[in-house]
């Protein structure tokens, strides 16, 4: 069988493989370690000091999935609707809805939490563009 | 089977436009979601409410340069707004401007310098029938039903064509990242990023919570007042009713609701 | 067909190359400005929208212009304009990815684009105008792709494409009109508040696109074996005389209409335009520079000798088109910002960067339409001497 321009098109797809398998051999051998998001803040402690448990605003594990899609609808409704509080389905609390003022006052460890499965997944959300990170403070690991 | 090139490329287009479609359909759900409503959400108990919030501005009662400087101060602190070195980069919710500036077209030849640089403090005038909100492309800025033009700085897609209809020039935009100029960093207000237009929000996020806005607070006494102009006993709305007022443009049609007040005058 | 635009000579292949480097130096400084921020313009918190914005308002008339020799030959069987029909609507199709690209380097946030689209906000003009110009470029691209084909087999058109041909007339009325309202209707903006905004934007129109057609028919001539035919260009060059006939009438109302009146919201912007206002005179040089081509070309165009001889012809037409880039792509958009509403002067120039932006944009659309015209090109050469039955 003739292949005609057999050498180009070998060389093309050879160099299409280097690029396109880069992601994965430039990461054999590298660690990727299971991310663990600590929830030791101070203010999280605190919490459970006084309440006996550490409880977000919904579940772990649904917050795991869906916290994207909360805070773009905490989004709409506070600066759309004039609205503050969300009352939680899982625990019936009501908490204020907040990224800054809310969410990272109890989860003020941004490198140790948020950053630890986002750098894994590597997802760069750009709230923090705007909305300010709070100060890392010391935790207790 | 075989199928000739012609027909394969059609299906595989048609198919990948469908399948374009199919994922920018279910990313848009994602993206815009369910609405939460009450009673899952509510406001604060504390809030502030009105059916039309409106300003009356009374310069005479700001004397002094340092009247001025701790309103403007008071905003454009809590709210994060950054002071750049050059003019062409300036961003600015709330300042002073002198009479002819602030109302041209009314002064005439024969006044003196004094009255032409007469200091004004000019805002957002958070009109009933704002251009900004009719030429807005994806309603980020909007009415909120208590009167105050709203601006989302979340779906901003730095456009500017609201900076183009507002006939008050009120609006500002980030022509670069703010947060190297901002002097001391609220912590509790967010900053903006590069790209996107921002203005005087009348302090929707004090009023939640039961606070004045920044601006009316800092003010000496009886300069800025702030009130419900549908409620006939408040102060904004007396003055309107017994005492002369402009405002800025008002030939316009765009129906301003900060009122300056000619003369000052005795209230509260 | 697209093969054809990978065929060519030395010539062909160095100026892709030229503007393949143009193109690529814009991405670069886009990439900057898309790093630092707008603040890489000279725009400023007074003059909000400036080079940009009146390329892609001056290139949005450019791409309107095809429909000037769609009328003649679709509804009227002007059986000259058979070959060059496509000229024009491959024209429209470079001008609107350049216009596309313009309003996309000018956001500041183009990553949120698709919020016109998710939100869709039908009081606001730009959603329309986004709608209607993504809607033409389709058409055309169709209706282009179409026709040329069938020219190429040697047969007539698909009946399907007819109801598309047609759609394209009132549409490309529609992308200039709807581009007027973004200025026509702006409360504030006293240079831009006049109900002419929509006509003065159409004649230019029709007057700039053909001038640029007659332009590059000329070219296509010089370096091909397709001629677009002496009285299809003359032809053209009837229309782009009327139009601007009536573009200038429109120009000398508006100035009638500020200076009669007298009104400062009104005469302020054309003092500062033409004669300087408050010590400024930064463009003044380059206005008179436009209504004096203008005119120049004008009297070039209306004089029959002139216009017939082919020399004087283009010379009029380069007059002309860079009169309309001037007064449109710049003089326009600045006007309706200086003086500012508070009656002061900030004035705009832009940057270094904002112009490779610019270049960089315009060489994109040059690259498009350079490809889209070896295709058509291409394909007359080989079809060269069949009747073309539409």
């Amino acid at each position: 069988m003739k292949i005609y321009n057999g050498g180009p098109i070998v060389l093309g797809i050879a160099i299409f493989l280097a690029i396109a398998l880069f992601p994965f051999y430039n990461n054999i051998g590298k660690v990727n370690a299971t991310p663990k998001p600590k929830v030791d803040t101070p203010a999280i402690l605190e919490y459970e000091k006084l309440n006996g448990k550490k409880e977000c605003v919904e579940s772990k594990e649904w917050m795991r999935g869906e916290h994207m899609q909360l805070l773009n609808q905490w989004r709409d409704s506070v600066v759309r609707d004039y609205n503050r509080g969300y009352v939680s389905n899982s625990n019936h609390k009501r908490f204020d809805m907040s990224l800054q003022n809310g969410c990272m006052k109890c989860h003020s460890n941004k490198k140790k939490f948020c950053d630890e499965c986002h750098n894994y997944l590597s997802v760069k959300p750009y709230c923090w563009d705007c909305h300010i990170q709070p100060k890392e403070e010391e935790t207790k690991s | 089977m075989s199928m000739d090139r012609r027909d394969f490329l059609k299906a595989a287009g048609i198919s990948s436009i469908l399948g374009f479609g199919a994922s920018v359909a279910s990313a848009a759900n994602l993206i815009t979601g369910k609405q939460l409503l009450p009673p899952q959400v509510d406001r604060n108990k504390e809030v502030l409410t009105a059916k039309r919030w409106a300003m009356v501005v009374d310069m005479s009662r700001f004397r002094t340069d340092e009247d001025f400087t701790k309103t403007i101060e008071a905003c454009h602190s809590i709210h994060n707004v950054p002071s750049f070195p050059n003019k062409k980069d300036e961003i600015k919710w709330v300042w002073k401007t002198g009479f002819e500036r602030a109302f041209p077209g009314h002064e005439n030849k024969y006044m003196s310098e004094h009255l032409k640089d007469m200091p004004f403090l000019l805002l957002c005038n958070h009109c009933d029938n704002p251009p900004c909100v009719r030429v807005c492309p994806t309603q980020a800025t909007y009415k909120l039903p208590d009167g105050i033009t709203m601006q989302d700085m979340h779906r901003c897609i730095g456009c500017r064509f609201c900076m183009a209809g507002c006939p008050y020039g009120a609006r500002s935009f980030n022509y670069r990242d703010p947060r190297p100029f901002i002097k001391n960093e609220n912590k509790e207000y967010p900053t903006r990023t590069k790209g996107v237009v921002e203005k005087c929000t009348f302090c929707t996020e004090r009023l939640s919570v039961g606070k004045m806005p920044a601006c009316v607070e800092a003010a000496p006494p009886g300069g800025l007042l702030f009130g419900d102009l549908e409620d006939p006993n408040s102060d904004v709305r007396k003055i309107v009713t017994e005492k002369y007022t402009i405002r800025r443009k008002s030939e316009l049609g765009t129906g301003p609701a900060i009122y300056y007040l000619i003369g000052g005058g005795e209230h509260a | 067909m697209l093969e054809k635009a990978l065929e060519g000579g030395k010539k062909y292949w160095a100026w892709v190359f030229f503007l393949g480097i143009f193109a690529l130096s814009g991405v670069y400084w886009y990439l900057r400005q898309f790093e630092y921020g707008l603040g890489l313009t000279g725009l400023n918190r007074d003059v909000s929208w400036g080079l940009y914005i009146g390329q892609f308002t001056f290139l949005v008339g450019v791409a309107a212009s095809a429909v000037m020799l769609v009328i003649p030959y679709y509804l009227h069987d002007y059986k000259k304009f058979g070959k060059i029909v496509i000229l024009g609507e491959f024209l429209a199709i470079a001008a609107v990815t350049m216009c596309i690209l313009f309003i996309f380097v000018d956001m500041g946030q183009p990553m949120r684009i698709m919020n016109v689209m998710l939100h869709p906000t039908l009081n606001s003009v730009m959603f329309w105008d986004s709608l209607v110009l993504s809607g033409y470029l389709f058409i055309n691209a169709l209706v282009g792709w179409v026709t040329l084909g069938s020219d190429k087999k040697g047969v007539p058109p698909p009946k399907w494409i007819k109801p598309w041909i047609y759609l394209s007339i009132p549409w490309a009325i529609s992308i200039h009109t709807v581009t007027a309202f973004l200025y026509a209707g702006v409360p504030g903006r006293h240079f831009w508040l006049t109900a002419v905004m929509a006509a003065r934007f159409l004649a230019s129109a029709f007057a700039g696109g053909p001038a640029l057609l007659i332009i590059l028919s000329l070219i296509v001539r010089k370096v091909s074996r397709f001629d677009p035919g002496k009285e299809a260009i003359q032809a053209v060059s009837r229309i782009v005389a009327y139009a601007m006939f009536a573009n200038v009438f429109l120009l000398g109302l508006e100035f009638f209409t500020a200076f009669y009146s007298g009104i400062p919201g009104h005469t302020h912007p054309f003092k500062y335009l033409y004669v300087g206002l408050d010590g400024h005179h930064e463009l003044n040089g380059i206005m008179w520079l436009s209504s004096i081509f203008a005119v120049i070309s004008l009297v070039m165009l209306w004089i029959p000798g002139v216009r017939k001889k082919e020399g004087s012809l283009v010379l009029a037409c380069i007059m002309l088109f860079i009169s309309l880039w001037i007064d449109k792509g710049f003089g326009l958009i600045i006007g309706g910002f200086v003086p500012n509403p508070f009656e002061e002067v900030n004035p705009y120039w832009p940057t270094y960067p904002e112009t490779m932006i610019t270049a960089g944009v315009w060489a994109i659309g040059f690259l498009v339409l350079t490809f889209l015209y070896k295709i058509a090109i291409g394909v007359r050469e080989q079809t060269a001497g069949v009747e073309i039955e539409h």
